[in-house]
């Protein structure tokens, strides 16, 4: 027999981690106490944290909602707490809100008039669902279209007959292009077309609409552009510049990678001089100076010249983002499409742009975030967006002396609308990413 | 299809302009130009036209007006009596002065940020995350606001520091008060002045310029004396030391002036209802100046990040394996690689830096736009002339920041084969 006292014919079960490398106590050592210089970087945030959390915490939870004035509030923190310190006073916030948010025009004059900002808003959320999500039915395009003609409708007012018309118009020109392109080229066809359209919107759009308005007679209380104030302003005047914006900003960027010289040099300068300048010297054009230069008949009002030239800045930005994404496309793509006997338009058309603009999307919608959040420059030039109405709301005696409550409100709604988008934006881009890493 | 059997006669016809590709290009391009040129004489008539009607056509002679407004934050001398060409220039300097205090200290915030949000520490780093996230998607005209509220209710008035016990006291040897008019810090005085040498615009002061001019040549010394160093240890192996003489050579030619011109600091003092002497930071320049900063640091600091983030993981693999410390790695293989990466970033950022500058005019801090955009053009009705001078100035120091960003960019960008 074997003089091998003891064999072990199997395998010992693996003894469990040292405790202080799993669970909770594991994590701690590993992402917070890992070295001497880690520890006090951990203690000395934690400090500043608590410290943060514990002077703001009672400031916000404990303060008041239900109040008629900023002095109103106070008598309130005195009888509950009775301690002489200083609670939010959000009462401004509850008495203020339809004035924020819908400004003057949609706000206090006319309370019945709500449902027309908010259909608004959520039209252009369901006119960009296929825009966001492509796997949506496509037939949700016919309401990104709708919502086109539909949103400023709604938000200036007038007759139904206008904004049908416009579609209208545009509809017969889309099939105006499509029987002209078969004839001739197509550059010189989307002149013919756009020549077209001029000579429509001239001279046809007046008996059409009045033939319209027979049929439709809709017709909502017009609201004046200097009017329209709070976060309905900032949306407007964002969603105008962004959606003027594109189609811009694609020719300009066309432009200036193009080889026509002349071409190249006047979108290059147009680019580098909006770009060269700071946004509130435009805006200051856009109020001062744009009524000098139309003719004296034109009767500009100040939220429409600053829409034009909000717009113009955000192509001119947009512009660089998509010359971007045309210069990351090999040169191939464009000698393959050269190659197949295709022309400039078409190549631009069904190779090129559909590429460079799926590589520009974060970029572009970055610069949507931009835009938004510059909309509260008009504040300066003395128009009523949220940042203007809350120093309207401080000129009041009832909440002179509040400050942190209101932009801190401020704050918050425009945090969710940038946050949403570059949450959006991160998304795309990692489900564009075609690379492995 | 063209005949076989004939090749086409090479002459010009007029529809070659629009069919043949050799000259479509010409033809749309001479298109082009007569629309965009029609255009623009469109409205430049109307503009002719219009301001003719009002009866102001476009001069500057307002320039050389008497300006007539105070400005309490300048760089150089300036009075009510002065133009508003001064006064333009006064702003111009303004925007200058916040710009690059913002820019310094937002590429400080933002490297050191770019480098704790890449930090292994997990409550350091979502600290940084949750920083940029909140200031990033605010616009920054609101923190502006918030940064300047706070500052005016936080810090005390000037009248707390006055009496028995004064409820405020003054910062370090009672030479900086931090007051909600602005900060008052003390200032470099002589007591044996050289005097001011009158450049046209501006005077520059002797002593800077003496002090200035012993630094340099302290620095071209050094660079002199290392160079020696690194040649002597070529040839022989042995490097001598130079950090004690270099230092000498810097510091005490300029230290010794110093004490020649009797410099001494002239501390602010409470006189009246203000403090008087010594620098003031005005309260709208701190809050233009903090407001700024926070939020172009989280564009740096996000940069900083994908910089470092884009260099490739070997590189750091590579690095340890040849036994180099994490800082030394940081410092010697990721920064460099990255930074050719985070330059482009950074210059744009300088630059929108620069012109969010401009949004002083919704605090009251006198920048070029509350200048020259502002009071200036109010006081004369000159709309035209005073908003296209801004655009150009605008324009220009735009350009000049790019095109020397550019420069150093092209400097240390990787050279490629």
């Amino acid at each position: 027999m074997s003089d091998i006292g003891y064999v072990r014919t199997e395998m010992l079960g693996q003894l469990p981690p040292p405790g202080n490398t799993v669970g909770i106590v594991g994590w701690m050592r590993s992402n917070l106490f890992s070295s001497v210089s880690n520890t006090i970087l951990t203690l000395i945030a934690a400090a500043f944290v608590v410290n943060l959390l514990f002077s703001m915490i009672p400031w916000i939870f404990l303060g008041v909602w239900n109040a008629d004035s900023l002095s109103h509030c106070r008598e309130i923190f005195d009888a509950k707490y009775g301690d002489g310190r200083e609670y939010a006073c959000w009462a401004v916030v509850r008495d203020r809100w339809d004035q924020i948010i819908f400004g003057y025009s949609f706000g206090n004059l006319n309370e019945g008039l709500y449902w027309r900002p908010i259909l608004g808003v959520l039209l252009i959320f369901v006119s960009i669902t296929p825009i966001l999500f492509p796997n949506t039915s496509r037939w949700l395009y016919v309401a990104t279209f709708a919502t086109l003609f539909l949103y400023p409708w709604l938000i200036w007012g007038g007759a139904l007959a206008g904004p049908v018309t416009a579609a209208l118009i545009f509809i017969a020109g889309y099939f105006a292009f499509r029987a002209l392109a078969k004839a001739m080229l197509p550059s010189f066809a989307l002149g013919a077309t756009i020549v077209l359209l001029a000579v429509a919107f001239l001279y046809l759009q007046a008996p059409i609409s009045s033939v319209i308005a027979a049929i439709l007679p809709i017709e909502l209380q017009p609201v004046a552009s200097r009017e329209i104030s709070g976060f309905v302003l900032s949306i407007t005047i964002g969603v105008v510049a962004i959606v003027v914006s594109l189609p811009i900003a694609i020719l300009l960027a066309l432009g200036r990678q193009s080889d026509l010289l002349i071409v190249n040099k006047l979108s290059t300068g147009f680019i580098e001089i909006i770009r060269g300048v700071p946004l509130i010297t435009l805006i200051f054009v856009a109020t001062v100076l744009l009524k000098y230069f139309l003719p004296s008949s034109f009767d500009l009002d100040p939220v429409l010249a600053v829409m034009i030239l909000v717009t113009l800045f955000t192509a001119a930005y947009i512009a660089e983002v998509i010359r971007g994404g045309l210069a990351a496309l090999s040169k191939g793509q464009k000698e393959a499409a050269d190659s197949l006997g295709l022309n400039y338009w078409q190549a631009q058309r069904l190779i090129i742009l559909p590429q460079a603009l799926k590589i520009s999307i974060p970029g572009i919608v970055s610069n949507f975030i931009s835009v938004f959040k510059d909309t509260t420059l008009v504040s300066i030039v003395a128009l009523n967006d949220p940042l203007g109405i809350s120093d309207s709301i401080r000129s009041n005696s009832d909440w002179n002396g509040i400050v942190w409550e209101l932009y801190g409100f401020i704050a918050l709604v425009f945090w969710i609308f940038c946050f949403g988008m570059s949450r959006y934006s991160l998304y795309l881009e990692r489900k564009l990413r075609t690379d492995h890493r | 299809m063209s005949d076989q059997s004939a090749p086409p006669k090479e002459q010009f016809q007029l529809s070659m302009l629009i069919y043949d590709a050799r000259y479509r290009g010409i033809t749309i391009q001479i298109f082009v130009l007569l629309l965009v040129m029609s255009g623009l004489f469109w409205l430049a008539s109307n503009a002719v036209t219009n301001l003719a009607a009002l009866g102001k056509p476009i001069r500057f002679d307002f320039l050389g007006d008497t300006a007539g407004y105070d400005i309490n934050q300048r760089l150089v001398e300036y009075s009510s009596q002065s133009t508003h060409a001064r006064a333009t220039f006064v702003g111009l300097l303004n925007t200058l002065l916040v710009a690059f205090m913002g820019c310094a200290a937002a590429t400080i915030l933002g490297v050191v940020g770019g480098v704790l949000r890449l930090s292994n520490n997990w409550l350091v780093s979502r600290m940084v995350a949750l920083y940029v996230e909140i200031f990033r998607n605010v616009p920054v005209l609101l923190w502006i606001f918030v940064c300047m509220f706070t500052f005016t209710a936080l810090a005390p008035q000037p009248r707390a520091f006055r009496g028995e016990n004064p409820e405020a006291s003054m910062y370090l040897w009672d030479s900086v008060a931090f007051t909600n008019r602005g900060i008052y810090m003390p200032e470099p005085l002589f007591s044996r002045p050289l005097g001011n040498i009158d450049v046209g615009i501006f005077l520059v002061s002797l002593e800077l310029l003496v002090v200035l001019a012993l630094l340099i040549g302290g620095i071209i010394f050094a660079r002199k004396n290392n160079a020696r160093a690194a040649r002597i240890q070529d040839e022989t192996g042995d490097r001598p030391s130079t950090g004690l003489v270099n230092a000498a050579a810097i510091l005490l030619p300029s230290i010794i002036a110093l004490i020649a011109m009797g410099f001494y600091l002239g501390k602010p003092a409470l006189a009246g209802f203000n403090f008087k002497g010594g620098i003031n930071m005005s309260a709208s320049l701190i809050g233009l100046w903090l407001g700024l900063t926070l939020y172009t640091t989280t564009y740096i600091i996000e940069a900083v990040r994908s910089g470092i983030q884009a260099v490739n993981k070997g590189q750091s693999e590579a690095a340890a394996a040849l036994g180099l410390r994490p800082g030394r790695t940081m410092n010697l293989v990721i920064l460099p690689q990255a930074m050719r990466i985070i330059i482009p970033q950074l210059i744009s950022q300088y630059l929108n830096l620069t012109k969010n500058s401009s949004l002083a005019v919704a605090i009251g801090y006198m920048d070029l736009v509350s200048t020259l955009g502002g009071i200036t053009l109010n006081q004369t009705g000159r709309e035209m002339e005073a908003i296209l001078l801004l655009m150009a100035i605008y324009l220009t120091i735009s350009l000049s920041i790019s095109v020397g960003m550019n420069w150093y960019n092209n400097r240390v960008k990787l050279v490629e084969r």
